[in-house]
Formats: C-alpha cells, structure tokens, sequence
C-alpha cells in the first residue's frame, strides 16, 4: 500500500506551515535524504527530505498553499511493484491522528510535593556517657575525611593546594603524609575543569572530595555541579550517579569583601538532586562529613572560615556519624523558636542567653543540614513556642529563613502568634571597611530585637 | 613522542578536509569488517532519517540533533575500543549510542519520551545513557563533557586497569574554556582519555573560520604537550587507522591523544534549522563524492567483497530495525507519573549495583 508523506513539524513549535515548492513530481523516484519540497515555517523555509525509497504517485497537496496542518498527508510515495492506480484507496485513509496530547495524563501530580511532617527525630546523637575530648572544626573535619578514606579507597581529595601546602586553610593538614599523592591531589586553579574531572570520576566509580579554596570560586564551577552531578541520576533514568562532596569554606570570612564573602546556602538548597551541609560544630562537622562521604548522592558540603579555630565537644567513638535531615536542639525553651544553621549558631545562641537574662525562653534549633531539611523538627517547635526567628548571614530575598517561614505558614498557620522574622545579611555586596562589614552581617542585636517584636516585649 | 601532522595554513573548506590523513590506498581489511562497518554506519543513517520523521509527525519533540554524515567518526572509533573502555559525547549522541551497541528500540522509545527509553523518558534526545555499556550521555551543556570524559578516564587510571575514555566534542565545544582546563589537567596527569574533535564545520550556524582563530584545532594541544592529529572523518578505514594508534597510546599510559575528525553533517544543526549559512551545493557535493556510507559501498563492490544483493539485504536487515525501533518507540507507554518523583536521589551508588 502507498505510503502517505505527512507534513512535517519542523520545529518544537510549529503547528502549520505553507508548502513553499516541490522539488519532486509525480512519478519521480526518490531514496532517504533526497530533498522532496521546501516548507516555510514562521521562523524560516526548510528543506524536507525523504525517509523511504519509492516513486511520488500523487501529490495531494498543491505548492503555494498556506496554513498546511502538520501530520496533514501532502503526497503518495508508492514501493517497488505498486501502481498509481493504487492511490485511490489509499488515499481515503484517513491520516493518522497528530500525537495525542491528551496522552500526557491530565492528572497534575501533586503540585508542589507537600513536605511530609514526620514526626521529629528527636534521638541523641551519641549514647548517653560517651566520653568527650576538645577538637576544633578544622581538626574534626580532617578527621571525618580521613577516618573515610582508610575505610574506603575509593576516596580521594583534590583541590588547590589541599596537599603540599596543607591545605590553604589547613583542613587537608597531614593528609598527604597518610595519603600520598594519589589521593591527595593537588590542581592547577581551575575550579571548573577540576570539579568536572570530579564529577567524571564520580561516574567511574570512584568518591571524590573536591575542595574549593571558597565557595566563591565555585561559581567557576557551579555548572558541573548543578548540570552534571545534581541532574545526572535522573536525566540517566537511575542508571548513574555522582556520589561526592564538594566542600569549602562559605560565606563571609573577615574584611575579604565582597567577591570572597557570599553564603551559598540559599543558591544550593534550591537543586533537587544536590544534598546541602552547613554544620555549626565540631562534631557535627565531623559526623555530618562522614556521612556526606558516604552518600550516594552528591553533597554540598559549607564550611566557615571563622568556624574552623572554635572548638567543640566531640563524641571519642569509634564511627561517629550524624544523619542528614536531623536538626539539633541547642537549647530548649518555650517562647520562641530560633532556627539558624552554621555560623549563623553563634548569633542565635548569643541571643538566647541574652534574651535568657530578661526572662525569654528561647529555643535553639541547628538545622545542620539545609537540604534534606528537617522542617517537622521547625513545626513541632512552632507549636510549642508559637512563634519563629531564622537566623542566617546571606542575603534576605530568597533566603532559607524565607523557606522556612513558608513552610510554617502551610504546615502550622494557626499556631503562630505573631509573623514569623528572617534575620539575615544586609542586601549589599559585602563592603571591606571594618565598621561596615560589621554591619552588613546580621548581629546577635537584631536577632533579639526580633525575638522581642515576635514576643510583643 | 610527539606525532605532529604538519598544519595546512587557511581556511576550513572541502580541500582541507581532502587534506588531511588518508587511509592506505589498498586497506588491509576484511569483507566482513567491510561489512560491519557499512551496516552499523547505515544503521546509524537510517535510525536517523526515521528520527527526523518522527520528529515531523510530532512524536519527537524538543531538540533533536541528527548525525547523518558524520558516521564514520563513530563506526571506525567504536572499531577499536575493548570491553571496559568508556564514551561520552555531547548532545548531538544518537549515533554513538547505536554504534557502542546501546539498542536502537531503547534509544528511540527515549526520544518519543516513553517508558522503555533508556532513561524511562526522563531524559530525551540530548541526555541518555547506558551502564552496561559505559555510555556516560548525551549532554546538553556544550563542553561539559570534556572534564567529565577526562574524570572518568581518571577513575580508570586510579584503579590501574588500561581502559581508554573517547571524549567526544565539536569543533564549537573545542572554544569553551573547561577544554583546555581538561587539557592541562590530562596532560599533566597522563590520563587514559582520547580527545575525539568533531569537526562538522559548523558551530551550529558558526563556520569554523568565523568562530576559531586555529585553523587545525587538535594543534591547541601542543601547548600542553598532547599529540595528536587531524583525520580524514568520511573515510572509516582511516577514522579506524588513527583510533587505533591514539587508542595503543592511551592504553600503554602515555596519557591523553587528540583526534580532530573532519566530518560534516548534512541536516542542519537541528531539526529547526534551515541552514542559511551553507549553500545546498556545499551539502550536495559532499554527499555526492565523500559520503562515508557511499565509499565503503563502493570499496565493497569493487572488491567483490560483497553483491548488489547482499548489500541490498543489509537495507533490508536495516530497514526493519529502524521501523520496528519506530513501532516500538510509538506503542511503549508515557512513564507512569510517579515517575516524575524517581531518581532524584540514591540509596546507593547505582554503577556499582
């Protein structure tokens, strides 16, 4: 039977278009790729080439005509051994029908997939009577790399001075001793290239660590880490993956200005596929970097600079990890919730022991991680207090604290006595003068400033 | 051990790609790889006439790259890799998906979006992959996938096996600056990573002349001490000859090779561009005296390697798989809707499950 040529779509868009010319007539043979007539679109005139061999029997539509619908048949192509006198009945067939769009289900999913609200995980994160020692963040984070690379030989770290030179802030310190250069890689300064091999590596089976000196420089990189290792388990239909963290300091430091001061947890927290760290102590920043590493999935992993010399209590276990989604409850109170994460902890908690002392009992909540987050930890902390502060030092217009508040106002609209306040960082690029940097960072003043306007003090 | 070509000066034109390597004048290869390789380029070809179709009647949707003409490029490369080894390339990939064996039923049910496509449909024309066949995508960003293929190649060094990585790119990904970021870092780290330039002329509607200061652009690697050469990419006996060398290169440990293969595609850059930038003669005289599927056909029959009617047996073997891919790719289902919620995030690594 003849085979029907369908007017094409020629683009994403197009719905119909003018037969411009024909460049075959009836009775012509034509093979694959011979061209068979230009079509004019709105956007251009294209060529149509042929598909199948055969001779043109008839031409059902005439050149010059306009608005010709797509999938509408506009000639005859006959096979070896058919006759035009076939045409006729071939002709009354129907065309076939245009791709059905009503196939994609009308069924919307579920809008924005409400966040389930567990109940809060509430379990401590070491037994009780574990001993305890003194460890700064630096130290436990070189600890919870290199507890995970003499378990795992897959792992290995690469970044800008992470090996001869210890690092540039000393995180790596000693690693290259214990490592060797095979895993312990120094780069060239060339964060996009580096974090692609990274992300490559991750894809050949191995647990990569990159290091970005800061998380400023990572805009350089922000591609690969979004495209190519957020994007890829999925866009390969669950086939492959990029188990890896991408970690460094972020956020601000001290009178670096502004292209070395911006805090990306707001940008990150956004990428379905990425998971995204900010831990405030020591042994969050150890348990949290060993599961981080662990993951199969790739982690955004965000220090800070000023952290890294605070020390902490660190649990002396063998294997301490920290889940991911399970915020930390500093402290607990009973007229407010302050949420922080990060350095942002050191102004929540000053607050609180501040706001202590006029009689407002503040509860502390460390997210720990931003992505997975662990909002039924903010709810039932809400219900309690009734009211919420965030606390964080990147900017205000689309910042976590603005999730946050969302989430509260879908999920426990009708336990909040008052507005729910975002402290965060002024919406400037961050100045180098002293007294203005001060002030471009939030400050432990308007958190309990905030704190009182939500309690009505 | 350097193995510079010497660089015509001038610009891209037919000529130089007359110009550049070609394979001996009397090869030494058998009928049968003849064949294979007649087959596999013209599976390729017509998997792609039958994808533009489909396109047309709106059952492909989106972007869609075609790769008629260059065929040869991944036919003769494929000829030459080992189990183990690994391909990655950019968004232009349906080609090389068919010629590492990936099923063409799986490719073509991804383009129309369906469940049995290779990634449930979540991935389309320009982002597929295989784990069974080391196919790391089809991707969108234009020179992404450089540092990638380098990082795979990476991870082969760093387990001590001798796998090859074909990073695939073109002559418009060529300008993008994580290229010779990779570069520094292959060369500097000798990695197992074959850098495949292909050269169709065109950056999309961009001629090579107006977009490129280097007229040979696989000479950007001498700045890193990467040898390499240009190939003559219309000819699969000589695409075959150079992949074997860059291949013996990488796998001894000698680090990275470049290989820039000048090709050409004969439909625009997509499947919605009229191709203003070239004139139809400039297609048709390519067509006409160096199709890739056209010389080995002649080279067959010549030979007596093969009758009018075993080629034409071949067709037919070609042409059903191609429309019962298209059969396939129109009655497998949409993906279920819960998909939209899958492989987002993994409980564990899936290339090692």
């Amino acid at each position: 039977m003849a085979t029907e040529i369908l007017m094409p779509a020629l683009s994403p868009t197009m719905e119909e278009g003018t037969l411009a010319k024909w460049l075959v007539k009836e009775g012509d043979t034509v093979a694959s790729g011979d061209i068979m007539a230009e079509i004019e679109t709105d956007k251009a005139t294209m060529e149509f080439e042929a598909v199948d061999e055969g001779t043109i029997g008839k031409i059902l539509v005439a050149e010059g005509t306009e608005g010709v619908k797509v999938n509408t048949p506009i000639a005859l192509l006959l096979e070896e051994g058919e006759s035009a006198d076939d045409i006729d009945t071939a002709a009354s067939a129907s065309a076939p029908a245009p791709a059905d769009k009503a196939q994609s289900s009308e069924t919307a999913p579920a809008a924005a997939k409400a966040h389930p609200t567990p109940a809060a995980d509430v379990t401590p994160d070491w037994p009780e009577g574990t001993k305890m020692k003194q460890q700064t963040v630096r130290e436990a984070l070189r600890d919870g790399m290199a507890e995970e690379m003499r378990r795992d030989d897959s792992v290995f770290l690469m970044g800008e001075e992470v090996a001869e030179y210890q690092g540039a802030y000393k995180i790596s310190q000693g690693m290259l001793d214990e490592f060797g250069p095979k895993r312990v890689i120094d780069t060239p300064i060339t964060e996009h290239g580096f974090a692609g091999i990274g992300v490559g590596a991750a894809f050949g089976g191995l647990r990569p660590i990159v290091e970005f000196m800061t998380w400023n420089f990572a805009m350089q990189a922000i591609d690969q880490i979004l495209n190519s290792a957020a994007k890829t388990l999925y866009m390969s239909g669950g086939q492959m993956g990029a188990p890896m963290v991408f970690r460094g300091p972020n956020g601000a430091a001290a009178r670096v200005g502004a292209q070395h001061s911006q805090d990306y947890a707001a940008w990150y927290m956004q990428v379905p596929g990425l998971k995204v760290v900010m831990p405030y102590s020591a042994s969050d920043a150890k348990g949290l970097m060993k599961t981080a590493i662990r993951d199969p999935n790739p982690v955004v992993f965000l220090e800070n600079e000023i952290l890294y010399g605070r020390t902490f209590d660190v649990p002396d276990m063998d294997d301490f990890t920290v889940p991911f989604g399970k915020a930390r409850i500093w402290r607990e109170g009973t007229d407010v919730t302050i949420v922080s994460f990060g350095i942002g902890m050191t102004y929540a908690l000053e607050a609180a022991e501040k706001l202590a002392e006029d009689g407002i009992s503040a509860e502390v909540l460390d997210l720990r991680t931003i992505r997975p987050m662990d909002t039924a930890a903010i709810i039932r902390s809400v219900q309690k207090t009734n009211r919420c502060v965030t606390v964080e030092e990147g900017w205000p217009q689309g910042s976590v604290g603005n999730y946050i508040s969302s989430v509260i106002m879908q999920e426990a609209f009708d336990y909040l006595d008052a507005p729910v306040i975002n402290c965060t960082g002024k919406d400037v690029p961050m100045p180098y003068a002293a007294n203005l940097e001060k002030h471009a960072l939030v400050t432990t003043a308007e958190v309990i400033e905030a704190v009182k306007q939500v309690t009505y003090r | 051990m350097l193995n510079y070509l010497p660089g015509a000066a001038g610009v891209m034109t037919e000529d130089r790609l007359m110009a550049t390597k070609k394979s001996a004048k009397t090869p030494n290869v058998s009928a049968d790889e003849l064949k294979s390789y007649y087959r596999d380029m013209l599976l390729i070809r017509r998997f792609e006439e039958k994808a533009g179709q489909l396109y047309g009647m709106g059952l492909i949707g989106g972007f869609c790259h075609l790769y008629i003409g260059q065929e040869a490029v991944v036919v003769g490369l494929e000829a030459t890799a080992k189990e183990g080894d690994s391909r990655i390339t950019t968004y232009r990939d349906h080609g090389h998906m068919l010629a590492c064996g990936m099923d063409p039923n799986g490719v073509m049910a991804e383009l129309t979006g369906r469940e049995d496509g290779y990634s449930k449909g979540k991935g389309g024309s320009m982002h597929m992959f295989s784990k069974e066949k080391r196919f790391y995508g089809g991707h969108g960003i234009v020179g992404a996938n450089v540092p990638l293929g380098a990082g795979i190649a990476f991870a082969d060094k760093y387990k001590g096996n001798d796998n090859v990585t074909f990073t695939y790119f073109g002559d418009g990904a060529a300008n993008q600056g994580q290229v010779y970021e990779t570069f520094n870092m292959a060369a500097l780290w000798d990695l197992p990573v074959i850098f495949v330039i292909e050269n169709n002329q065109y950056a999309m509607g961009t001629s090579q002349q107006r977009s490129t200061s280097s007229a040979e652009i696989w000479e950007r690697g001498k700045a890193f001490g990467i040898p390499g050469e240009a190939v003559d990419g219309m000819d699969v006996l000589a695409v075959k000859a150079a992949g074997e060398k860059a291949v013996a290169h990488c796998r001894s440990g000698e680090g990275p090779y470049i290989l820039e293969i000048k090709t050409y595609r004969y439909r625009g850059h997509s499947m919605s561009d009229p191709a203003k930038y070239r004139t139809r003669e400039e297609v048709q005289k390519m067509r006409d005296e160096r199709d890739p599927i056209e010389q080995v056909r002649k080279l067959l029959l010549t030979g007596d390697h093969a009758t009018e009617d075993d080629l034409k047996s071949i067709d037919k073997e070609i042409k059903k798989i191609v429309n019962d891919s298209a059969e396939f790719a129109k009655n497998s289902p949409e993906p279920a809707l819960e998909e939209l919620w899958t492989d987002i995030y993994a409980t564990e690594v899936p290339q090692e499950a």
